[in-house]
């Protein structure tokens, strides 16, 4: 039973990661970030609801709202970068090249 | 009472430190009364020691373990037995004479309280050379007297010869110290014990080994003593090492005087005569100190008989004087070669400090030929200089005549077949000997003078600082012969054994007199009656005077030998090989790995946020897989 939990929490994780690795709309980036978030959620309430240890369930309420902030600071990053650049997509910031 | 005897170092050594940290804040008579209060204090307390070593007690103190190394126990002590008594005697007395002496001589030098120091350490050191009751505590003292004989040689050392002068002395005593070293060594893994007692005690034990060296079985004992002996060679400078102490003329004169004449150079027969129950186990050993002693005690004394310098030529008697010495400790009659040290001492300091005085006179000139007259301009100095060349002549009724006499004596009547051989040579040098003082005396104080006008207008005679201490080492070199060290250190080294009756010492004695007096005649003769015969001598004899003049080329084939190679060596291989290739390869090739490092790494900081994800993920799967695969 906790296999096709798993199998959907590492299902959507590497949709996540993909979408992350392939897309170059920040947007999209982060909305991929939150799908591998929840993938993560999954397997942690499942794992918990299989061990009869609720903590996990507790600690995934934790990550929600650590995931949710998470997005809220991630859109505001992204909004002043295109007000201030236009620029909306990953490839237009390397000003960190080596 | 025992216990306070480690003031007599402890003294000097104050003094050095205070003069070393203050002495330039204070005026020149703190510096003078800080210089010799420790001197003096150190010769009273020496007196009291040797009083009571001369009511018969032997004084042994342990202060505290100085290294504890397993079976290594080195204690920090003093030993004063007779042989020590006539060492404090000599080096405290000395030391204080000229002290006094060099309150007038450096009058005025800029490094004044430095030069005091210095010396004040020397006597710290020598004191410590000679009390210890152990070998460790003599090397130390050895080491320490040669590294302040350098800082002194080196004392003006804004002249370039001085300082090269105390390289040299440095140097060329490393060579002989290391071989002093590795018989300390090779003493104590066989003995378990360095303490003079101890080794004494079982030294028999030692007696029949052998040992391999380079694939060669020899006798122990004669290994050691000989390897010891090095260490005497290069501190006593006898050949091949004897080079130098005439470069350390370069010093100021009194420190000739003390260091390079009455104390340091004599360490090394002290050392002999100190473990003299080792070498008497080895016949070969004592059969190399006996012939390096005549030798070199010949050879300088040819060379002094050429030299203009007067410095010099009083530099090549002391090697001589010291040959002798080592040529008595040869014959086993360590008694005669201390006693030989001890009258040595005194007249052979008076000698450089009336050179000193020449000095003063002389505004630093040293060549006796632009000397002459002298005897005018300074009445004491002629006085006190003729009495030690009397002494050191050999005129009977002075305290040289006395030691020398002896050792020449032990040399006729040895028992050892080469004995009659060293006498002649020992005969020769006296003569010689006889001839070269008086040959200055005759050159420099008789005559006329041969300077310009405005020298001899400058001729004077020297401070009575200076001639205090000259005339009271005049007293010292006529009286110190009657007290017969030789009796006085019996107990300690034993009594040279003679193959012939007493009645022949007159014969001895008769040929010595006789020598001596005609080198004096000799020396009157040349310089005073003929003043023209030495230079017609000197052109029919032209091979011998230029072999003699340039020191039998000892110097020069050492250059050759040594210096040029190293040079030679560390222009191509160490320069241009080591230097430049490993060294600097090593210290430019770091950096350049660096850089070359960084700039491959770079290219991998795309800025691309995906790239580094891409990296963390290929990371996080390695560690994964590793993990996995485990």
């Amino acid at each position: 039973m906790i296999n096709d939990y798993l199998l959907l929490s590492i299902t959507l994780f590497t949709i996540g990661l993909i979408g992350f690795l392939i897309r170059r709309d920040l947007i999209v980036m982060l909305m991929c970030l939150e799908i591998m978030f929840n993938a993560v959620n999954i397997a942690f309430a499942s794992f918990s609801y299989y061990s009869g240890n609720y903590t996990g369930q507790i600690f995934v309420l934790f990550s929600i709202a650590v995931a949710a902030s998470e997005a809220a600071v991630g859109l505001a990053i992204v909004l002043a970068l295109v007000r201030s650049t236009g620029i909306n997509h990953s490839d237009g910031i390397k000003n960190l090249r080596g | 009472m025992e216990k306070f005897y480690f003031l007599i170092p402890l003294f000097p050594l104050a003094g050095f430190f205070i003069n070393l940290f203050f002495g330039r804040f204070l005026k020149i008579k703190a510096v003078n009364a800080i210089a010799i209060a420790p001197i003096a204090l150190s010769f009273i307390v020496s007196l009291l020691a040797v009083w009571e070593v001369l009511s018969g007690k032997i004084i042994e103190y342990n202060l505290y373990t100085w290294i504890l190394s397993e079976e290594l126990k080195v204690s920090f002590g003093y030993l004063i037995d007779e042989l020590t008594a006539v060492m404090l005697i000599v080096v405290t007395l000395v030391s204080l004479l000229v002290h006094f002496y060099s309150t007038g001589y450096m009058h005025g030098d800029p490094g004044y309280y430095r030069y005091f120091a210095y010396l004040n350490l020397f006597v710290f050191s020598m004191l410590m050379l000679v009390m210890g009751n152990n070998v460790v505590q003599l090397y130390f003292g050895w080491e320490a007297v040669g590294l302040c004989s350098y800082f002194l040689i080196g004392f003006w050392y804004e002249k370039r010869s001085a300082s090269d002068a105390g390289k040299k002395a440095f140097i060329v005593n490393r060579i002989g110290d290391f071989g002093f070293l590795l018989g300390i060594l090779l003493l104590f893994v066989n003995l378990q014990s360095l303490n003079y007692g101890d080794i004494f005690q079982k030294v028999g034990l030692l007696q029949d080994k052998e040992i391999t060296f380079l694939l060669w079985n020899v006798d122990l004992i004669t290994v050691i003593a000989i390897l010891l002996f090095c260490g005497a060679i290069g501190k006593s400078a006898q050949l091949p090492l004897h080079v130098w102490l005439p470069d350390a003329m370069e010093g100021p004169t009194p420190v000739s005087a003390l260091i390079h004449a009455a104390t340091m150079v004599t360490a090394g027969v002290f050392m002999v005569a100190r473990l003299n129950p080792l070498y008497s186990l080895s016949e070969v050993a004592l059969m190399v100190v006996a012939f390096t002693g005549a030798i070199t005690s010949f050879m300088a004394a040819t060379i002094g008989v050429v030299q203009r310098d007067i410095k010099r030529i009083i530099a090549y008697s002391t090697i001589s004087q010291l040959g002798y010495m080592f040529l008595a400790c040869g014959l086993a009659a360590y008694g005669a070669g201390i006693f030989h040290l001890y009258t040595h001492a005194f007249f052979k300091a008076l000698l450089f400090l009336c050179a000193g005085s020449v000095m003063h006179a002389m505004a630093g000139e040293l060549d006796i030929f632009k000397m002459g007259g002298l005897r005018k301009y300074m009445p004491i100095t002629y006085l006190t200089f003729l009495i030690a060349a009397l002494t050191i002549a050999g005129v009977p009724g002075l305290s040289g005549f006395f030691s020398k006499d002896e050792i020449l004596w032990f040399a006729y009547a040895s028992p050892m077949p080469y004995g009659k051989v060293l006498w002649i040579l020992a005969t020769i040098t006296a003569f010689l000997t006889a001839f070269y003082t008086f040959r200055i005396l005759f050159v420099a104080f008789h005559g006329e003078f041969r300077g310009d006008e405005h020298l001899r207008k400058h001729l004077h005679e020297s401070p009575t600082s200076m001639t205090i201490p000259l005339l009271l080492l005049a007293v010292l070199s006529i009286l110190a012969g009657y007290f017969s060290v030789t009796h006085f250190i019996e107990p300690i080294v034993g009594k040279a054994v003679t193959a012939l009756p007493h009645e022949d010492e007159k014969f001895v004695m008769t040929i010595s007199i006789l020598v001596s007096l005609s080198g004096i005649g000799l020396a009157w003769f040349i310089y005073i009656c003929k003043p023209h015969f030495a230079d017609a001598i000197k052109s029919r004899f032209q091979f011998i005077y230029r072999v003699l003049w340039n020191k039998y080329y000892f110097d020069e084939l050492y250059d050759y030998l040594f210096v040029k190679p190293t040079i030679y060596f560390s222009r191509t291989v160490v320069e241009k090989i080591t230097d430049r290739g490993i060294i600097e390869g090593i210290v430019n090739g770091v950096p350049k790995l660096c850089y070359i490092a960084g700039k491959s790494m770079r290219n991998l900081q795309t800025g691309f946020m995906q790239h580094y994800a891409i990296l963390m993920i290929i990371g996080v799967c390695i560690i994964l897989f590793i993990i996995f695969s485990v």
